[in-house]
């Protein structure tokens, strides 16, 4: 499973791992959608402990999460990325977007 | 410049190739001896192509990807991805941070420009239903420091 759900009141935790790629990006995503459709978090934690790479594919997942939890006011909280990761976002621009942590 | 080793192989564009094709260079470029974050930043330049072949040049349609990698003297790693997909019509377009044309699919428009920024050198060759071939280089340095 590339990603472990957790909920708790108003917060999704997603529990993500192994290598975040095109491959990879959509069943996370789906993931991830079903628990923000159930839950309408005001916060979305991903939590990027487990991830042994990503590529721009996960630049797309944040930005598609944060499009996804914004209607009801929610934002994304990016934890635990190694340098790797942290270097590809910082490209993109995501700090705008979500607190990188 | 001269060609001190020298592999290429050739798998069908599909997803689960984009982890494969990673760890093939991941392997070839070790005689290099790169750091860790020479490594991570290979790979994900090497991801980004492989996905534009599956996701651009054939669509999610049947079609190899070619993969040549080439250990240069000098301590230069050299990487080429070839596709025979529909090619791009507009490259310097294709190239800027942000285009896409497939933002229905989560893709970000930055393929080439995470490519350009972990890769000294990348150039790019394509034909309109000829295809599209990505050349990229990187001097590996002996630098440790930032391991």
């Amino acid at each position: 499973m590339p990603v472990i759900i957790d909920t708790e009141e108003n917060t999704v935790i997603a529990h993500l791992s192994g290598e975040v790629d095109h491959h990879n990006a959509g069943e996370i995503r789906s993931d991830i959608d079903l628990a923000i459709d159930r839950h309408h978090p005001k916060k979305l934690i991903l939590d990027f402990d487990g991830v042994t790479f990503m590529d721009s594919s996960g630049i797309g997942l944040v930005m598609g999460r944060y499009k996804a939890v914004k209607p009801f006011g929610g934002c994304v909280i990016i934890e635990n990325t190694g340098s790797q990761i942290r270097k590809v976002m910082r490209l993109a621009g995501l700090d705008r977007l979500a607190v990188i942590k | 410049m001269k060609i001190l080793n020298e592999i290429k192989c050739v798998f069908p564009a599909d997803s689960r190739n984009e982890g494969l094709a990673r760890s093939v260079v991941t392997s070839f470029s070790s005689q290099l001896d790169p750091s860790v974050n020479e490594v991570g930043e290979i790979k994900t330049a090497v991801s980004e192509a492989v996905t534009n072949c599956i996701v651009h040049a054939y669509r999610e349609k049947k079609g190899d990807i070619e993969l040549v990698a080439r250990a240069l003297e000098g301590n230069m790693l050299y990487i080429k991805i070839r596709d025979k997909g529909c090619g791009i019509e507009d490259v310097k377009q294709a190239m800027e941070p942000l285009y896409t044309s497939a933002p229905e699919e989560e893709r970000t428009g930055l393929g080439f420009s995470v490519m350009e920024s972990f890769m000294d050198k990348v150039s790019v060759r394509s034909k309109p239903d000829k295809g599209t071939s990505v050349i990229m280089t990187r001097k590996i340095l002996s630098d440790k420091s930032d391991a």
